[in-house]
């Protein structure tokens, strides 16, 4: 376990430090689609930047860097509870070396652990899986994305929403239009549906793991997601929320089966620094 | 056009008043962070101006809460890019008219109380690049201190920083201009559209 550790660590670094190469390849095509001289423009172009600098001197591109959220597939015969070990050591280390900041906070005493470990903290997601190797995939969600996601149920009568997938497409918008520009967009929006509130948010997170180049295997979701990143994009709030024409480089939903009396629509919301990766052991 | 202006803290009431939203700058000198617990603790405790060991008046407070590195020459900022500011709204127009600090510096913008405490007490809000944390951290120059480092930790305690060349956008003028208002309100007429179809 001791150089899955160390693996760990290394992915923390990789995560912190540098932008998946899908997600800085969109934000430089939303660049080309601003015009020069615009806030929009000159806050894309310092982004831009700021990826390259961090990823050269290896230094967290954001200072938040957030709450580390594992998703491990893990071959049977290994053990969960010893994974979660080795990831609670593995960010004690990472805290401290790569660095990240500090930002586990006990709700009671107000007090930071110094170390990002803590009651459910990081967030861990383990399940079995038939590969012979484990997967271990990161990432790092800032706080202010996370404060801006919203939980929906349907109907909701103040969006004309109906128990539908035009419903869901209404709330997204309205979750959108209520953030604006206070979690750092271009957004990245995963969305998850389904019949219970804590199973809706881990899967709308989920879909924050997909490339944005990965197209929805259900057809109905698929054009969905197409429909919302351009009605999205058509509400102008722009880079920064300073006004523009991309406010969202990517939308992905998962849905599970629901009740018949509940329609749970969770709406997870990702600043431009979507910092995800892999480790296969 | 847009206008590029320098600006040098302490910034003065002159100053203040020539800025108009949509403006870049390019601040230089000190400036202050304060996040969350900072400005709980300046609202609920009224600490009294000498108990902080830096002088506030004219300053920038920055909504920043800093990932700091401690090395054999004291702490330095690795990655340091603006919070959101909304969280501050409750607390933000009594801390501008108590210490007379000059100009507020996060992402996202203000609400309608903190706009008011900007017309009354000429003071002024700037947008900083959110998440360009590195690119901000090479603009601070120097480390001048650190109060209730202690109590509240690096990430939420008041670090006085010297900057150079440090970029941001008036997004909240002294003459009540609110480009973030502006946008929500466009955006809201649209969203109007977009749920009707």
């Amino acid at each position: 376990m001791l150089k899955l550790r160390d693996g760990i660590v290394e992915l923390y670094r990789k995560v912190a430090t540098s932008l998946p190469p899908d997600v800085e390849e969109a934000l430089r095509s939303a660049l080309d689609k601003e015009e020069e001289g615009s806030p929009a423009f000159s806050s894309l172009s310092v982004t831009l930047s700021n990826i390259r600098s961090a990823r050269e001197t290896a230094r967290p591109l954001c200072q938040d860097t957030g709450v580390p959220v594992f998703f491990l597939k893990v071959p049977a015969g290994l053990s969960h509870l010893e994974l979660k070990d080795t990831i609670m050591e593995a960010t004690r280390i990472a805290t401290e070396k790569v660095p990240l900041r500090p930002n586990a906070v006990d709700v009671i005493t107000e007090q930071n652990s110094g170390d990002n470990t803590g009651a459910g903290f990081p967030v861990i997601y383990l399940e079995e899986t038939t590969a012979t190797t484990l997967a271990i995939d990161l990432m790092l969600k800032g706080g202010g994305s996370e404060n801006a996601g919203q939980l929906y149920k349907l109907p909701a009568e103040d969006l004309r929403a109906q128990r539908d997938l035009d419903g869901v497409r209404k709330c997204v918008l309205d979750a959108v239009q209520k953030a604006q520009g206070r979690g750092c967009p271009p957004y990245i929006i995963g969305v998850g549906l389904g019949a219970s509130k804590d199973q809706v948010t881990r899967l709308a997170k989920d879909q924050l793991m997909r490339k944005l180049a990965d197209m929805n295997k259900i057809d109905a979701l698929a054009e969905l997601e197409t429909r919302l990143l351009k009605d999205i994009n058509d509400l102008g709030i722009g880079p920064q929320g300073l006004g523009g024409r991309t406010t969202a480089i990517g939308v992905k939903i998962g849905a599970n089966h629901r009740h018949p009396a509940s329609y749970f629509v969770d709406v997870s919301i990702s600043c431009w620094a979507n910092r995800r990766g892999r480790l296969i052991w | 056009m847009v206008r590029t202006v320098s600006l040098r803290t302490p910034l003065t009431t002159e100053d203040v008043l020539s800025l108009k939203a949509g403006d870049i700058v390019s601040i230089s000198g000190s400036m202050v962070t304060g996040r969350d617990r900072v400005h709980k603790f300046l609202v609920e405790q009224r600490p009294p101006k000498e108990d902080i060991p830096f002088d506030l008046a004219g300053t920038i407070l920055y909504h920043c809460g800093p990932l700091m590195k401690k090395g054999q020459e004291g702490y330095s900022a690795v990655s340091a890019g603006p919070t959101t500011s909304m969280r501050v709204e409750m607390y933000e127009a009594d801390v501008i008219g108590r210490y007379k600090i000059k100009g507020v510096m996060g992402k996202g913008g203000m609400g309608e109380r903190t706009r008011q405490a900007l017309k009354e007490n000429a003071c002024v809000y700037f947008h900083a690049i959110g998440g360009a944390a590195v690119y901000l951290a090479d603009r601070i120059k120097k480390t001048l201190g650190v109060w209730r480092l202690e109590e509240f930790g690096p990430t939420e305690a008041m670090w006085c920083f010297e900057v150079e060349d440090f970029p941001a956008i008036v997004t909240m003028d002294v003459h009540g201009n609110d480009m973030h208002k502006g946008i929500e309100d466009l955006s809201a007429q649209r969203f109007l559209e977009l749920i009707r179809k």
